[in-house]
């Protein structure tokens, strides 16, 4: 019974993230495709708690659906002459991409098929925040430290990039 | 001089002639929260209920009642508004409709449902429509992981007692957000595109310091679960000396006065109200909106209101914990006590301009926040 309601959950969420997937590829209303991928990055994030990573999927919500999102729904609405639009989504150059995204498919079920992914028994899983907190300041202290400088760097390049130059001496 | 005076006096003390009415609106409140009141009493009788249904009866009726709170915070909560703007005003308010004016708000409720749903023209349907529903679920999603009291035996009283639940709140308020920049692009009119892109800044410059002062807490504590941050508050003079507010005096303290900060700029309440500026946009990103979903992003905003509220409660002002043991009671007096402050503030203080909100965000309190964060920690780690 309850297997049978998860699997419904399951299946719906992921008709809703493959649809809203593509409808940010082929809608043709910017806006309503940014809106769109909410719902995929949320969808995402349930994939997430059915996996039983319940940190990563409230991060996933934080950072993807709070943070780059809104920042995305920026810059669209500031974009110029947003109205008239005309996005062109039609297919073109059909057989070089069925090509490059079949070759992927197959190199993706190749993939899944041939690593060992150590899955554990079905059940209830534990949380997993403390275990996350201690890799990351232990065992992937200077992956972690990596990432985060190199985000700094993005910050302090894009704020370089805006400035005005000859604007002052601050 | 003297009505200078006069003034003053009654911004600062008109409140405290509301003391009665807050009582009323303590017992409203429980009366609200009854169908949670029913939990505790069928903790009473959990004999009579079988183990195995037990946590199913805590989150059925939790559920209820957090549905119940919701739709009927707003009925009250604008009543209450309006008595406390009038008194600090120096008026009476709503006093026709029921005693001191009490069905006010039903009137208006009824008379918010049969009013023409109005859509323009030109506006983005889809969007327009969506906009208020993503705009309450946000509100209301958020309350799964209130736990509202603890038995006896340990069990928390809550819809969804998750080992991550700061993280959760922090997460699903921020798509309140979007429900903002949703109505306010599908309203396609100039005066809600602005205040829309208005909240969302205020809302994302604004989420930085909260979680960071969340993250205050949770490193003093160590749970980024909220029944464990309650729990660590247990004990201390008269119950309420450890208070996370009252330890490491006075950092915690600030942090407890910068994040009802946060939260009345999250809420988009005065003295951060400028997405909804009556003098420069008339109403901001819900101009467009009339009738029963202009009155769901009232239900959202007050529930925006009593989620920080209660969530300040829990995590600085000891949840369910005080003098008289822990008490689901005491939490609900403690949250709607702050959303009293918070309308108090709003007829208190000017509104803020735009560069001066940012500036206060970015300049003020993100900086304190870290330093907070820092020195709690350093502290933590030597004790």
């Amino acid at each position: 019974m309850e297997s049978m309601a998860s699997a419904a959950i399951f299946y719906g969420v992921a008709a809703l993230v493959l649809g809203s997937a593509l409808y940010v590829v082929v809608g043709k209303n910017l806006v309503h495709s940014a809106f769109a991928l909410v719902a995929a990055f949320f969808g995402v994030a349930v994939f997430y708690v059915y996996l039983g990573a319940d940190f990563l999927a409230g991060a996933q919500v934080l950072i993807y659906v709070g943070g780059i999102l809104t920042l995305l729904l920026f810059g669209v609405m500031l974009t110029n002459q947003i109205y008239n639009l005309n996005l062109r989504s039609g297919a073109i150059q059909v057989v070089p991409g069925a090509l490059s995204a079949g070759l992927v498919f197959a190199l993706l079920v190749w993939i899944i098929q041939s690593v060992d992914w150590g899955a554990m028994d079905a059940g209830d899983p534990g949380p997993t925040s403390e275990s996350i907190g201690r890799l990351l300041v232990g065992d992937y202290l200077l992956p972690f430290e990596i990432a985060s400088v190199l985000l700094l760097i993005a910050l302090m390049g894009a704020a370089m990039l805006v400035r005005r130059r000859g604007s002052g001496s601050s | 001089m003297i009505t200078r005076f006069r003034q003053i006096e009654m911004r600062l003390m008109g409140p405290l002639t509301m003391i009665p009415i807050v009582l009323l609106l303590v017992i409203l409140g429980t009366i609200a929260a009854l169908p949670v009141v029913a939990t505790i009493l069928s903790e009473l009788v959990a004999d009579f209920v079988p183990p195995a249904l037990q946590h199913l009866t805590i989150v059925v009726l939790g559920t209820a009642g957090f549905v119940g709170i919701l739709a009927l915070n707003p009925i009250y909560s604008i009543w209450l508004e309006r008595k406390v703007a009038a008194h600090v005003q120096d008026r009476l308010g709503p006093m026709r409709v029921g005693w001191h004016g009490l069905l006010q708000s039903f009137a208006d409720g009824v008379k918010l449902m049969f009013k023409e749903d109005l859509v323009p023209r030109d506006a983005d349907r889809v969007l327009f429509g969506a906009a208020p529903m993503l705009a309450v679920a946000s509100a209301f999603a958020a309350f799964a992981i209130v736990p509202w009291g603890v038995r006896e035996d340990g069990t928390v009283l809550a819809v969804a007692n998750l080992n991550i639940g700061v993280l959760y709140f922090i997460a699903i308020t921020s798509l309140g957000a979007l429900a903002v920049l949703m109505a306010g692009w599908g309203s396609n009119n100039k005066y809600a595109l602005y205040g829309g892109m208005r909240a969302a800044a205020q809302m994302v410059s604004y989420e930085i310091p909260t979680a960071i002062l969340v993250l205050v807490v949770v490193a003093q504590v160590g749970s980024l679960s909220i029944p464990d941050i309650v729990n660590a508050q247990a004990g201390g003079i008269l119950g309420v000396g450890d208070w996370l507010i009252f330890q490491l005096f006075p950092l915690n303290l600030i942090a407890f006065v910068l994040f009802f900060i946060c939260g009345l700029a999250e809420t988009n309440r005065t003295p951060f109200d400028i997405p909804e500026a009556e003098s420069e946009l008339v109403a901001g990103f819900h101009t467009e909106y009339s009738g029963m979903r202009f009155a769901f992003f009232f239900l959202a905003e007050y529930g925006n209101m009593l989620l920080v509220s209660m969530l300040a409660a829990l995590l600085f002002l000891g949840g369910w914990i005080g003098p008289f043991g822990s008490n689901p009671l005491l939490f609900f007096v403690k949250g709607f006590g702050l959303v009293v402050v918070q309308m108090w503030l709003r007829w208190t203080l000017p509104r803020l301009r735009v560069d001066q909100l940012m500036g206060i965000c970015w300049k003020y309190v993100i900086p304190i926040s870290f330093f907070l964060l820092v020195v709690t920690t350093v502290i933590k780690g030597l004790l």
